[in-house]
Protein backbone atom coordinates (compact mmCIF):
# COMPACT_ATOMS: atom_id res chain seq x y z
CA UNK A 1 0.00 0.00 0.00
CA UNK A 2 2.78 2.71 0.73
CA UNK A 3 4.44 4.64 -2.09
CA UNK A 4 1.31 4.42 -3.94
CA UNK A 5 1.05 8.31 -3.56
CA UNK A 6 3.68 8.47 -5.72
CA UNK A 7 1.13 7.81 -8.44
CA UNK A 8 2.05 4.97 -10.52
CA UNK A 9 -0.48 6.25 -12.67
CA UNK A 10 0.99 9.49 -13.49
CA UNK A 11 4.43 7.40 -14.44
CA UNK A 12 2.46 5.45 -17.09
CA UNK A 13 0.74 8.04 -18.51
CA UNK A 14 3.59 11.05 -19.37
CA UNK A 15 1.20 12.08 -21.99
CA UNK A 16 -1.24 13.57 -18.89
CA UNK A 17 1.04 16.45 -17.78
CA UNK A 18 1.27 17.82 -20.96
CA UNK A 19 -2.90 18.71 -19.99
CA UNK A 20 -1.73 19.93 -16.76
CA UNK A 21 -2.11 23.69 -16.07
CA UNK A 22 -1.16 26.08 -13.50
CA UNK A 23 -4.45 27.33 -11.44
CA UNK A 24 -6.03 27.98 -8.61
CA UNK A 25 -7.79 25.55 -6.56
CA UNK A 26 -10.83 27.67 -6.48
CA UNK A 27 -11.05 27.56 -10.00
CA UNK A 28 -9.94 23.56 -10.39
CA UNK A 29 -12.79 23.04 -7.74
CA UNK A 30 -14.94 25.30 -9.62
CA UNK A 31 -14.02 23.66 -13.13
CA UNK A 32 -14.45 20.36 -11.55
CA UNK A 33 -17.84 21.06 -10.16
CA UNK A 34 -18.94 22.38 -14.30
CA UNK A 35 -18.18 18.94 -15.51
CA UNK A 36 -20.53 17.49 -13.20
CA UNK A 37 -23.25 19.64 -15.06
CA UNK A 38 -24.78 20.38 -11.84
CA UNK A 39 -28.80 21.70 -12.54
CA UNK A 40 -28.69 24.21 -9.32
CA UNK A 41 -26.06 25.68 -8.11
CA UNK A 42 -26.96 28.04 -4.77
CA UNK A 43 -24.27 29.76 -2.17
CA UNK A 44 -23.30 32.32 -0.18
CA UNK A 45 -19.87 33.78 -0.25
CA UNK A 46 -17.50 33.97 2.73
CA UNK A 47 -14.10 33.76 2.96
CA UNK A 48 -11.98 31.35 2.32
CA UNK A 49 -14.72 29.88 -0.10
CA UNK A 50 -15.79 33.15 -1.95
CA UNK A 51 -13.57 32.02 -5.72
CA UNK A 52 -15.29 28.84 -6.05
CA UNK A 53 -18.71 30.54 -6.19
CA UNK A 54 -17.50 33.45 -8.03
CA UNK A 55 -15.88 31.47 -10.75
CA UNK A 56 -19.10 28.61 -11.11
CA UNK A 57 -21.59 32.07 -11.38
CA UNK A 58 -19.36 33.36 -14.46
CA UNK A 59 -19.20 30.04 -15.82
CA UNK A 60 -23.04 30.27 -15.80
CA UNK A 61 -23.18 33.78 -16.72
CA UNK A 62 -20.37 33.20 -19.81
CA UNK A 63 -22.80 30.14 -20.99
CA UNK A 64 -20.61 27.51 -20.40
CA UNK A 65 -22.35 26.06 -17.76
CA UNK A 66 -26.13 25.87 -17.88
CA UNK A 67 -27.08 25.83 -14.45
CA UNK A 68 -29.68 27.74 -12.02
CA UNK A 69 -27.18 30.10 -10.27
CA UNK A 70 -29.70 31.28 -7.17
CA UNK A 71 -28.03 34.36 -5.05
CA UNK A 72 -29.72 34.24 -1.38
CA UNK A 73 -29.54 36.11 1.85
CA UNK A 74 -27.73 33.64 4.04
CA UNK A 75 -26.11 30.32 3.80
CA UNK A 76 -28.94 28.72 5.38
CA UNK A 77 -31.22 30.12 2.55
CA UNK A 78 -28.50 28.58 0.11
CA UNK A 79 -28.83 24.82 1.75
CA UNK A 80 -32.34 25.32 1.94
CA UNK A 81 -32.93 26.13 -1.77
CA UNK A 82 -30.68 22.88 -2.68
CA UNK A 83 -33.43 20.88 -0.33
CA UNK A 84 -36.42 21.68 -3.22
CA UNK A 85 -34.01 21.37 -5.45
CA UNK A 86 -32.85 18.52 -4.80
CA UNK A 87 -35.89 16.87 -4.06
CA UNK A 88 -37.33 18.00 -7.64
CA UNK A 89 -34.73 15.82 -8.89
CA UNK A 90 -31.80 18.87 -9.71
CA UNK A 91 -28.42 17.67 -9.47
CA UNK A 92 -27.23 20.34 -6.66
CA UNK A 93 -24.48 21.78 -5.57
CA UNK A 94 -23.25 24.39 -3.00
CA UNK A 95 -19.82 25.55 -0.96
CA UNK A 96 -19.44 26.99 2.31
CA UNK A 97 -17.07 27.31 5.19
CA UNK A 98 -16.54 27.81 9.06
CA UNK A 99 -19.62 30.30 10.44
CA UNK A 100 -21.21 30.00 6.65
CA UNK A 101 -21.50 25.89 7.40
CA UNK A 102 -22.65 26.74 11.86
CA UNK A 103 -25.61 28.67 9.94
CA UNK A 104 -26.15 25.78 7.76
CA UNK A 105 -26.47 23.41 10.73
CA UNK A 106 -29.96 23.33 10.80
CA UNK A 107 -30.45 22.34 7.26
CA UNK A 108 -27.62 19.66 7.09
CA UNK A 109 -30.00 17.26 9.48
CA UNK A 110 -32.75 18.03 7.03
CA UNK A 111 -30.70 16.91 3.78
CA UNK A 112 -29.37 14.62 5.13
CA UNK A 113 -32.94 13.31 6.93
CA UNK A 114 -34.48 13.30 3.54
CA UNK A 115 -31.55 11.57 1.69
CA UNK A 116 -30.80 14.31 -1.02
CA UNK A 117 -27.62 13.35 -2.27
CA UNK A 118 -25.85 17.51 -2.16
CA UNK A 119 -22.76 17.50 -2.73
CA UNK A 120 -21.02 20.40 -0.98
CA UNK A 121 -17.00 21.60 -0.73
CA UNK A 122 -16.33 23.04 2.80
CA UNK A 123 -13.12 25.16 2.46
CA UNK A 124 -11.79 24.39 5.87
CA UNK A 125 -12.02 27.39 8.52
CA UNK A 126 -11.36 28.37 11.59
CA UNK A 127 -14.48 29.90 13.69
CA UNK A 128 -15.38 32.77 15.75
CA UNK A 129 -14.68 33.78 18.90
CA UNK A 130 -12.02 34.87 18.25
CA UNK A 131 -12.38 36.20 15.26
CA UNK A 132 -10.40 34.20 12.72
CA UNK A 133 -10.69 33.39 9.10
CA UNK A 134 -7.76 31.17 8.51
CA UNK A 135 -7.71 28.05 7.38
CA UNK A 136 -8.09 24.82 10.64
CA UNK A 137 -10.75 21.70 10.20
CA UNK A 138 -12.90 22.65 13.22
CA UNK A 139 -15.83 23.68 11.05
CA UNK A 140 -16.53 20.24 9.78
CA UNK A 141 -15.43 18.12 12.31
CA UNK A 142 -17.77 19.71 14.73
CA UNK A 143 -20.42 18.43 11.64
CA UNK A 144 -19.46 15.59 11.89
CA UNK A 145 -22.59 13.70 13.41
CA UNK A 146 -25.11 15.74 10.63
CA UNK A 147 -25.16 12.46 8.23
CA UNK A 148 -23.50 13.78 5.58
CA UNK A 149 -20.50 11.95 4.05
CA UNK A 150 -16.88 13.85 4.47
CA UNK A 151 -13.84 13.38 2.67
CA UNK A 152 -11.06 14.96 3.29
CA UNK A 153 -8.42 15.73 0.32
CA UNK A 154 -4.85 16.47 0.42
CA UNK A 155 -4.03 18.73 -2.68
CA UNK A 156 -6.03 20.44 -5.46
CA UNK A 157 -6.07 17.41 -7.57
CA UNK A 158 -7.53 15.35 -5.16
CA UNK A 159 -10.29 18.10 -4.24
CA UNK A 160 -11.22 18.49 -7.98
CA UNK A 161 -11.19 14.43 -8.44
CA UNK A 162 -12.98 13.84 -5.11
CA UNK A 163 -15.66 16.19 -5.91
CA UNK A 164 -16.49 14.38 -9.37
CA UNK A 165 -15.98 10.92 -7.37
CA UNK A 166 -18.46 12.71 -4.46
CA UNK A 167 -21.44 12.89 -6.85
CA UNK A 168 -21.38 9.32 -8.02
CA UNK A 169 -21.18 8.32 -4.27
CA UNK A 170 -23.75 10.38 -2.95
CA UNK A 171 -26.18 9.66 -5.68
CA UNK A 172 -26.28 5.71 -5.68
CA UNK A 173 -29.37 4.75 -5.40
CA UNK A 174 -28.11 2.21 -2.33
CA UNK A 175 -26.71 5.47 -0.64
CA UNK A 176 -28.58 8.56 -0.64
CA UNK A 177 -26.67 10.45 1.01
CA UNK A 178 -24.91 14.21 1.02
CA UNK A 179 -21.13 14.61 0.87
CA UNK A 180 -19.06 17.22 2.18
CA UNK A 181 -15.44 17.42 0.67
CA UNK A 182 -13.27 18.82 2.72
CA UNK A 183 -10.21 21.07 1.58
CA UNK A 184 -7.97 23.30 3.66
CA UNK A 185 -9.29 26.87 3.20
CA UNK A 186 -6.26 29.12 1.30
CA UNK A 187 -3.43 25.82 1.34
CA UNK A 188 -5.78 24.34 -1.15
CA UNK A 189 -8.13 27.51 -2.52
CA UNK A 190 -5.76 29.94 -2.98
CA UNK A 191 -2.85 28.39 -4.39
CA UNK A 192 -1.61 28.39 -7.49
CA UNK A 193 -0.38 24.49 -8.53
CA UNK A 194 -0.43 22.14 -11.49
CA UNK A 195 -3.68 20.76 -11.80
CA UNK A 196 -4.86 18.03 -14.52
CA UNK A 197 -8.30 20.07 -15.23
CA UNK A 198 -11.32 17.27 -15.56
CA UNK A 199 -12.43 16.54 -19.17
CA UNK A 200 -15.95 16.91 -19.73
CA UNK A 201 -16.59 14.16 -21.58
CA UNK A 202 -15.16 11.35 -19.49
CA UNK A 203 -16.94 13.16 -16.68
CA UNK A 204 -20.00 12.35 -18.66
CA UNK A 205 -18.96 9.14 -19.01
CA UNK A 206 -18.23 8.29 -15.55
CA UNK A 207 -21.14 10.16 -13.71
CA UNK A 208 -24.02 9.21 -14.80
CA UNK A 209 -27.00 11.76 -14.97
CA UNK A 210 -29.19 12.27 -11.45
CA UNK A 211 -32.33 9.63 -11.86
CA UNK A 212 -34.03 9.49 -8.59
CA UNK A 213 -36.71 7.05 -8.03
CA UNK A 214 -38.81 9.78 -6.27
CA UNK A 215 -38.79 13.79 -6.80
CA UNK A 216 -41.52 16.11 -5.52
CA UNK A 217 -43.94 16.50 -8.65
CA UNK A 218 -47.18 18.14 -8.74
CA UNK A 219 -48.93 15.30 -10.98
CA UNK A 220 -47.51 12.32 -8.50
CA UNK A 221 -47.77 14.28 -4.95
CA UNK A 222 -45.43 13.45 -2.43
CA UNK A 223 -44.11 14.97 1.09
CA UNK A 224 -40.18 14.51 1.46
CA UNK A 225 -38.98 14.73 5.39
CA UNK A 226 -42.82 14.13 6.65
CA UNK A 227 -42.97 13.55 10.38
CA UNK A 228 -42.20 10.16 12.19
CA UNK A 229 -43.23 9.57 15.85
CA UNK A 230 -41.60 7.47 18.38
CA UNK A 231 -42.68 4.13 16.55
CA UNK A 232 -40.77 4.99 13.49
CA UNK A 233 -38.59 7.77 13.65
CA UNK A 234 -35.12 5.35 15.10
CA UNK A 235 -35.58 3.40 12.29
CA UNK A 236 -35.21 6.21 9.67
CA UNK A 237 -31.95 6.92 11.63
CA UNK A 238 -31.04 3.55 11.06
CA UNK A 239 -31.86 3.37 7.53
CA UNK A 240 -29.21 6.35 7.30
CA UNK A 241 -26.60 4.42 9.40
CA UNK A 242 -26.88 1.18 7.35
CA UNK A 243 -26.16 3.57 4.07
CA UNK A 244 -22.89 4.69 5.53
CA UNK A 245 -22.15 1.69 6.27
CA UNK A 246 -22.65 0.91 2.78
CA UNK A 247 -21.14 3.71 1.50
CA UNK A 248 -17.46 2.52 2.80
CA UNK A 249 -17.34 0.22 0.08
CA UNK A 250 -19.22 2.82 -2.21
CA UNK A 251 -16.01 5.08 -1.70
CA UNK A 252 -13.92 2.41 -2.64
CA UNK A 253 -15.62 1.47 -5.73
CA UNK A 254 -15.89 4.91 -6.98
CA UNK A 255 -11.94 5.59 -6.06
CA UNK A 256 -11.00 2.68 -8.28
CA UNK A 257 -13.66 3.41 -10.97
CA UNK A 258 -11.92 6.98 -11.13
CA UNK A 259 -8.71 5.68 -11.42
CA UNK A 260 -9.96 3.12 -14.42
CA UNK A 261 -11.05 6.49 -15.87
CA UNK A 262 -8.72 9.12 -15.37
CA UNK A 263 -5.67 7.41 -14.04
CA UNK A 264 -5.32 8.95 -10.49
CA UNK A 265 -6.42 6.71 -7.36
CA UNK A 266 -5.88 8.39 -3.84
CA UNK A 267 -6.72 5.50 -1.36
CA UNK A 268 -10.68 4.80 -1.02
CA UNK A 269 -11.18 5.21 2.36
CA UNK A 270 -7.29 5.51 3.78
CA UNK A 271 -4.03 5.74 2.07
CA UNK A 272 -0.90 5.32 3.50
CA UNK A 273 3.31 6.57 3.02
CA UNK A 274 5.68 4.65 3.78
CA UNK A 275 3.71 3.01 6.52
CA UNK A 276 3.97 -0.95 5.27
CA UNK A 277 7.28 -1.25 7.86
CA UNK A 278 6.64 1.76 9.90
CA UNK A 279 7.07 2.02 13.72
CA UNK A 280 6.32 5.16 14.33
CA UNK A 281 2.60 6.10 12.31
CA UNK A 282 1.12 9.49 11.97
CA UNK A 283 -2.55 9.48 11.07
CA UNK A 284 -3.89 12.62 9.79
CA UNK A 285 -6.28 14.49 7.11
CA UNK A 286 -5.80 17.05 4.90
CA UNK A 287 -3.02 19.30 3.08
CA UNK A 288 -0.90 19.06 6.04
CA UNK A 289 0.14 15.98 4.50
CA UNK A 290 2.53 16.78 1.99
CA UNK A 291 4.62 18.40 4.93
CA UNK A 292 4.44 15.34 7.06
CA UNK A 293 5.53 13.34 3.50
CA UNK A 294 8.89 15.39 3.49
CA UNK A 295 9.86 15.02 7.49
CA UNK A 296 9.05 11.53 6.59
CA UNK A 297 11.32 10.97 3.76
CA UNK A 298 14.19 13.04 6.36
CA UNK A 299 13.51 10.83 9.41
CA UNK A 300 13.56 7.57 7.22
CA UNK A 301 17.35 8.67 5.98
CA UNK A 302 18.39 8.99 9.52
CA UNK A 303 17.05 5.34 10.07
CA UNK A 304 13.94 5.82 11.77
CA UNK A 305 11.17 3.44 10.33
CA UNK A 306 8.13 6.23 10.34
CA UNK A 307 5.31 6.36 8.34
CA UNK A 308 2.27 7.99 7.23
CA UNK A 309 -2.00 6.92 7.37
CA UNK A 310 -4.04 9.05 5.75
CA UNK A 311 -7.78 9.35 6.09
CA UNK A 312 -9.82 10.38 3.36
CA UNK A 313 -13.22 9.12 4.61
CA UNK A 314 -13.60 10.45 7.71
CA UNK A 315 -17.72 9.91 7.96
CA UNK A 316 -18.36 6.85 7.66
CA UNK A 317 -14.95 6.04 9.38
CA UNK A 318 -13.31 3.50 8.09
CA UNK A 319 -12.76 1.33 11.11
CA UNK A 320 -11.91 -2.19 9.40
CA UNK A 321 -9.29 -0.46 7.07
CA UNK A 322 -7.79 1.89 10.37
CA UNK A 323 -7.19 -1.67 11.70
CA UNK A 324 -5.65 -3.01 9.04
CA UNK A 325 -3.10 -0.74 8.29
CA UNK A 326 -2.24 -0.24 11.73
CA UNK A 327 -2.05 -3.48 12.77
CA UNK A 328 2.02 -3.51 13.05
CA UNK A 329 2.44 -0.41 14.22
CA UNK A 330 4.48 0.01 17.45
CA UNK A 331 3.09 3.96 18.20
CA UNK A 332 0.40 5.92 16.72
CA UNK A 333 0.54 9.61 17.09
CA UNK A 334 -3.06 11.50 15.52
CA UNK A 335 -2.39 15.09 14.13
CA UNK A 336 -5.39 16.66 13.53
CA UNK A 337 -6.31 20.92 13.25
CA UNK A 338 -9.70 20.96 15.34
CA UNK A 339 -10.11 20.54 19.12
CA UNK A 340 -13.04 19.00 20.75
CA UNK A 341 -13.44 21.30 23.84
CA UNK A 342 -14.04 19.37 27.02
CA UNK A 343 -12.83 15.76 25.18
CA UNK A 344 -10.06 15.11 22.91
CA UNK A 345 -10.22 15.69 19.38
CA UNK A 346 -12.38 13.86 16.37
CA UNK A 347 -9.86 11.83 15.01
CA UNK A 348 -8.12 10.96 18.03
CA UNK A 349 -11.14 10.04 19.58
CA UNK A 350 -12.53 8.13 16.78
CA UNK A 351 -9.16 5.94 15.99
CA UNK A 352 -8.76 5.04 19.73
CA UNK A 353 -12.94 4.03 19.85
CA UNK A 354 -11.90 2.16 16.16
CA UNK A 355 -9.16 0.49 18.08
CA UNK A 356 -10.53 -0.58 21.47
CA UNK A 357 -12.32 -3.92 20.76
CA UNK A 358 -9.61 -5.20 18.00
CA UNK A 359 -6.54 -7.17 19.11
CA UNK A 360 -4.21 -3.66 18.37
CA UNK A 361 -3.08 -2.26 22.04
CA UNK A 362 -0.50 -0.14 20.25
CA UNK A 363 -0.08 2.75 22.13
CA UNK A 364 -2.18 6.55 20.60
CA UNK A 365 -1.09 10.14 21.66
CA UNK A 366 -2.50 12.92 19.88
CA UNK A 367 -1.68 16.38 18.62
CA UNK A 368 -4.12 19.31 18.20
CA UNK A 369 -2.29 21.95 15.85
CA UNK A 370 -2.85 24.40 13.18
CA UNK A 371 -5.68 26.37 14.72
CA UNK A 372 -6.49 29.37 12.83
CA UNK A 373 -4.44 29.00 10.59
CA UNK A 374 -0.88 28.88 12.52
CA UNK A 375 1.87 27.08 10.06
CA UNK A 376 2.49 23.27 10.93
CA UNK A 377 6.34 22.83 9.70
CA UNK A 378 8.63 20.05 9.45
CA UNK A 379 9.97 20.93 12.80
CA UNK A 380 6.85 20.26 14.39
CA UNK A 381 6.52 16.86 12.77
CA UNK A 382 9.72 16.12 14.17
CA UNK A 383 8.55 16.83 17.65
CA UNK A 384 5.89 14.69 17.40
CA UNK A 385 7.60 12.09 15.93
CA UNK A 386 10.29 12.54 18.84
CA UNK A 387 7.34 12.20 21.16
CA UNK A 388 5.83 8.92 19.83
CA UNK A 389 8.78 7.34 20.07
CA UNK A 390 9.13 8.63 23.30
CA UNK A 391 5.45 6.69 23.88
CA UNK A 392 6.27 3.89 23.29
CA UNK A 393 7.48 2.88 26.60
CA UNK A 394 5.65 5.56 28.45
CA UNK A 395 3.02 7.84 27.83
CA UNK A 396 3.53 11.71 29.10
CA UNK A 397 0.67 13.30 27.84
CA UNK A 398 -2.22 11.25 26.01
CA UNK A 399 -3.45 14.35 23.79
CA UNK A 400 -1.76 17.98 23.67
CA UNK A 401 -1.87 21.11 21.82
CA UNK A 402 1.28 20.97 19.80
CA UNK A 403 3.68 24.00 19.75
CA UNK A 404 1.80 25.98 22.68
CA UNK A 405 3.02 29.51 23.26
CA UNK A 406 3.54 29.30 27.02
CA UNK A 407 5.01 32.38 27.04
CA UNK A 408 2.00 34.14 26.31
CA UNK A 409 -0.59 32.54 28.70
CA UNK B 1 -46.00 -0.24 7.30
CA UNK B 2 -42.82 -0.33 5.49
CA UNK B 3 -41.16 2.62 5.89
CA UNK B 4 -39.44 4.36 3.00
CA UNK B 5 -36.04 6.31 3.56
CA UNK B 6 -35.96 10.05 3.88
CA UNK B 7 -39.16 9.39 5.26
CA UNK B 8 -41.45 9.78 1.75
CA UNK B 9 -44.76 9.39 2.04
CA UNK B 10 -47.87 10.00 -0.13
CA UNK B 11 -50.24 12.75 0.51
CA UNK B 12 -52.72 12.70 4.04
CA UNK B 13 -50.08 10.88 5.57
CA UNK B 14 -51.17 12.91 8.72
CA UNK B 15 -54.27 11.10 8.87
CA UNK B 16 -52.26 7.99 8.65
CA UNK B 17 -50.10 9.13 11.48
CA UNK B 18 -52.53 8.88 14.91
CA UNK B 19 -51.25 11.68 17.11
CA UNK B 20 -53.79 11.08 19.97
CA UNK B 21 -51.53 8.93 21.68
CA UNK B 22 -49.45 12.06 23.15
CA UNK B 23 -52.65 13.10 25.21
CA UNK B 24 -52.23 12.90 29.37
CA UNK B 25 -56.16 13.83 29.91
CA UNK B 26 -59.28 13.17 28.15
CA UNK B 27 -62.04 15.27 27.25
CA UNK B 28 -65.42 13.80 28.67
CA UNK B 29 -68.54 15.33 26.82
CA UNK B 30 -71.72 15.60 29.17
CA UNK B 31 -74.10 15.01 26.01
CA UNK B 32 -77.17 15.98 28.47
CA UNK B 33 -75.33 19.42 29.34
CA UNK B 34 -74.34 20.15 26.10
CA UNK B 35 -76.80 23.27 24.30
CA UNK B 36 -75.10 22.44 20.99
CA UNK B 37 -73.39 26.11 20.88
CA UNK B 38 -70.60 24.78 18.60
CA UNK B 39 -67.60 26.43 20.72
CA UNK B 40 -65.87 23.20 21.14
CA UNK B 41 -65.64 22.42 17.73
CA UNK B 42 -64.72 26.05 16.47
CA UNK B 43 -61.75 26.54 18.92
CA UNK B 44 -60.62 23.09 19.00
CA UNK B 45 -56.91 23.79 17.47
CA UNK B 46 -56.79 20.11 15.88
CA UNK B 47 -60.11 20.46 14.29
CA UNK B 48 -60.84 16.86 15.58
CA UNK B 49 -64.50 18.04 17.37
CA UNK B 50 -67.26 16.40 14.78
CA UNK B 51 -71.00 16.63 14.92
CA UNK B 52 -72.17 13.25 14.68
CA UNK B 53 -75.66 11.42 14.73
CA UNK B 54 -76.34 9.45 17.95
CA UNK B 55 -77.24 6.94 15.24
CA UNK B 56 -74.30 6.68 13.66
CA UNK B 57 -72.39 3.68 16.00
CA UNK B 58 -69.95 3.13 13.20
CA UNK B 59 -68.45 6.88 13.58
CA UNK B 60 -68.06 7.11 17.41
CA UNK B 61 -66.74 3.75 17.56
CA UNK B 62 -64.01 5.51 14.98
CA UNK B 63 -63.96 8.33 17.23
CA UNK B 64 -63.01 6.10 20.32
CA UNK B 65 -65.99 5.51 21.82
CA UNK B 66 -66.73 2.16 23.45
CA UNK B 67 -69.98 -0.33 22.62
CA UNK B 68 -70.71 0.31 26.31
CA UNK B 69 -70.65 3.96 26.51
CA UNK B 70 -72.34 4.50 23.38
CA UNK B 71 -75.52 2.65 24.69
CA UNK B 72 -75.81 4.97 27.29
CA UNK B 73 -75.33 8.14 24.95
CA UNK B 74 -78.89 10.60 24.26
CA UNK B 75 -81.02 9.11 21.84
CA UNK B 76 -81.71 10.73 18.54
CA UNK B 77 -79.61 13.50 19.07
CA UNK B 78 -76.99 15.38 17.00
CA UNK B 79 -73.52 14.94 19.52
CA UNK B 80 -70.00 16.75 19.65
CA UNK B 81 -67.63 13.90 20.05
CA UNK B 82 -63.52 14.51 20.29
CA UNK B 83 -61.94 12.25 17.87
CA UNK B 84 -59.03 10.26 19.72
CA UNK B 85 -57.31 9.30 17.00
CA UNK B 86 -56.11 12.97 17.14
CA UNK B 87 -57.34 14.36 20.81
CA UNK B 88 -54.35 15.53 22.36
CA UNK B 89 -56.05 17.01 25.54
CA UNK B 90 -55.14 19.76 25.11
CA UNK B 91 -58.17 21.32 27.23
CA UNK B 92 -59.37 24.01 25.47
CA UNK B 93 -62.78 22.79 24.13
CA UNK B 94 -63.56 22.21 28.20
CA UNK B 95 -62.07 25.88 28.91
CA UNK B 96 -64.37 27.16 26.35
CA UNK B 97 -67.51 25.47 27.04
CA UNK B 98 -70.37 27.91 28.38
CA UNK B 99 -71.63 25.18 30.45
CA UNK B 100 -69.16 23.29 31.75
CA UNK B 101 -70.13 20.38 29.99
CA UNK B 102 -66.68 19.03 29.13
CA UNK B 103 -64.68 17.25 31.98
CA UNK B 104 -61.08 16.35 31.30
CA UNK B 105 -60.02 13.38 32.92
CA UNK B 106 -56.15 11.95 33.45
CA UNK B 107 -56.31 8.83 31.08
CA UNK B 108 -54.71 5.63 32.35
CA UNK B 109 -53.42 3.73 29.74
Amino acid sequence: MSQKMSSQAYADKPARSANMKVVEGSYAVAHAVMCCLPDVISAYPITPQTHIVEHLSQMVADGELDSEFLTVDSEFSALSVLVGASAAGARSYSSTTSQGLALMYEVLYNVSGMRLPIVMNVANRALSAPLNIWNDQQDSIGARDVGWLQIYVEDVQEAVDATLQAYKIAEDPAIRTPIMVCMDGYILTHVYEPVELLDKELSREFLPPFQPENILDPSDPKTFGAFADPTTYTEFRYLQFEAQQKALGTIEKVAKEFEETFGRYYGGLVDSYRAEDAEIVIVTMGSVIGTIKDAIDAKRAEGKKVGLVKVRSYRPFPVQALRKTLKDASVIAVLEKDVAIGGEAGLLTDLKAALYNSSIRTPIIGFTAGLGGRDITIKDIRKIVEKADAARKKIESEFEFLDLRMEIL
Amino acid sequence: MEIKAGKLVDPCSTQITKTGAWRTFVPVVDHKECIKCNLCEIFCPEGCIHQVSSKDVDALLKYGYKPDQISSLPKDDILFVPDLNYCKGCSVCAHECPRKAIEMFLEEK
